[in-house]
């Protein structure tokens, strides 16, 4: 562990030196495996944030109070530590660069996207993504700096943005951001995934180009 | 394998016996996880279909399949993101029903499970004959959401649930083993989760 710092108050990022590492591709996620004195293991995957290019692999972890990982990843992990990772891990939820996309995230599901945006940056390719993300406040959102400055849509559904008042991303929002050939990338919990990608077929987006990643519990059963 | 990550107590020391290695218990909730948007499938328009290397292709509309001698699952399930849920009952009809219809050729030793999204799914044949799989249109007795792949999914509760194919519209029996959507994506082509089969390799 090289690094580990807190963007925001429910969220730890973590900068890891991972020897021999593959490549990733901008969407993939890694492993990481706990093991305890006694043996027990627990284990979740996490998505990378970070671009090929970066000497370190970063991971950003949402804290969930009830989480047996997360909570280790983000009130114990200290810089030096050794993690078991595994990964890259995925084919489907990935962005190989070369194709025009509309990225729609919502809170933590922004993470593959800001690997994207840097994975573009390398490339010099910037002009190939389009973003919309939602959050309740931008204080809560990871990257939110980063995310503004490549040009993404900030919706807050829990305070103003600016003039618009605190409501939930519209169709209205994604119109100006879909082009024909893009294949749209939809990540965050189950709600918002759900949402969004309803949206995006009531446009006219063929459901075989919105590739889907959900987390998280179900919401109210 | 790796020593102990330093300052990792772990949540619980009293593991259940039925949950396999690497899983935890997600209690009375039950995530979605899919690739694809939900698509909303009526019971009227829909039908399943075994083909392949079948003696007698067959298919069976929503009304012709609740005429089967209906079958029951009772136990647990397994995700691959290491969630597990214990006690499930699902309702439906077993997949031997279907196959004792469309009578495989000698020669078929895989099944290809496709979803009315395009999501396909590869399994030995051998796991899903010998009451160890079902079609399955109820969950604790009412009918199942389409979030969780209703009107009918495929129900296979011994491998990682991502084989149980939601939307499933089509079983395609074959000489030889093809991978689906998640298994050309890195992921296992068995995926038992005793054997904790995730990945392509384990």
């Amino acid at each position: 562990m090289r690094g580990v710092d807190r963007p925001t108050p429910r969220t730890v990022r973590l900068r890891l030196e991972v020897p021999d590492r593959v490549d990733h591709l901008a969407g993939q996620h890694y492993v990481v495996r706990l093991t305890a004195e006694d043996g027990y293991r627990a284990q979740r995957s996490y998505s990378v944030a970070s671009a090929p290019g970066d000497p370190l692999v970063e991971l950003l972890v949402e804290r969930l109070d009830d989480g047996e990982v997360s909570t280790y990843l983000a009130d114990v992990v200290e810089p030096g530590d050794q993690l078991e990772v595994r990964g890259p891990i995925g084919g489907w939820f990935v962005w190989t660069g070369d194709r025009p996309a509309l990225l729609v995230g919502g809170g933590t599901g922004v993470v593959p996207f800001v690997s994207m945006l840097r994975t573009a940056a390398e490339l010099g390719r910037a002009d190939l993504l389009r973003l919309a993300v939602s959050t309740r406040t931008a204080a809560e959102l990871p990257y939110v700096d980063e995310l503004r400055a490549a040009g993404a849509l900030v919706v807050t559904t829990r305070e103003r943005s600016g003039i618009r008042p605190p409501g939930r991303l519209t169709a209205a929002d994604l119109v100006p951001l879909w082009e024909p050939g893009q294949t749209a990338y939809v990540c965050g919990s189950t709600p918002f995934a759900e949402a969004a990608s309803q949206l995006l077929v009531g446009l006219g987006v063929p459901a075989a180009d919105v590739r889907v990643e959900r987390f998280g519990p179900s919401g109210p059963a | 394998m790796a020593g102990p990550t330093r300052g990792f107590l772990g949540r619980r020391r009293e593991r259940d016996p039925r949950l396999p290695p690497g899983q935890y218990d997600v209690g009375r909730d039950w995530p979605v996880l899919t690739a694809e948007p939900t698509p909303r499938i009526t019971p009227e328009t829909w039908s399943i279909t075994v083909d392949g290397r079948v003696e007698s292709p067959t298919t069976w509309t929503w009304d012709e399949v609740h005429r089967l001698p209906p079958a029951e699952y009772r136990g647990d399930i397994h995700c691959v993101t290491t969630w597990s849920k214990f006690d499930t009952r699902f309702t439906g009809v077993s997949v031997d029903t279907l196959l004792e219809a469309a009578r495989p050729a000698a020669d078929a030793h895989f099944v290809v499970a496709t979803a009315k999204t395009g999501y396909t799914t590869n399994l030995p044949l051998e796991d899903v004959t010998g009451g160890r799989a079902w079609l399955v249109w109820e969950f604790d007795g009412a009918p199942l959401p389409v979030e969780h792949g209703g009107p009918v999914r495929l129900l296979v509760p011994h491998l990682y649930f991502w084989k149980s194919a939601k939307w499933v519209t089509r079983l395609t029996l074959l000489q030889r083993d093809q991978p689906g959507f998640w298994e050309q994506n890195g992921y296992h082509d068995r995926g038992d989760p005793w054997r904790e089969q995730r990945y392509q390799g384990d």
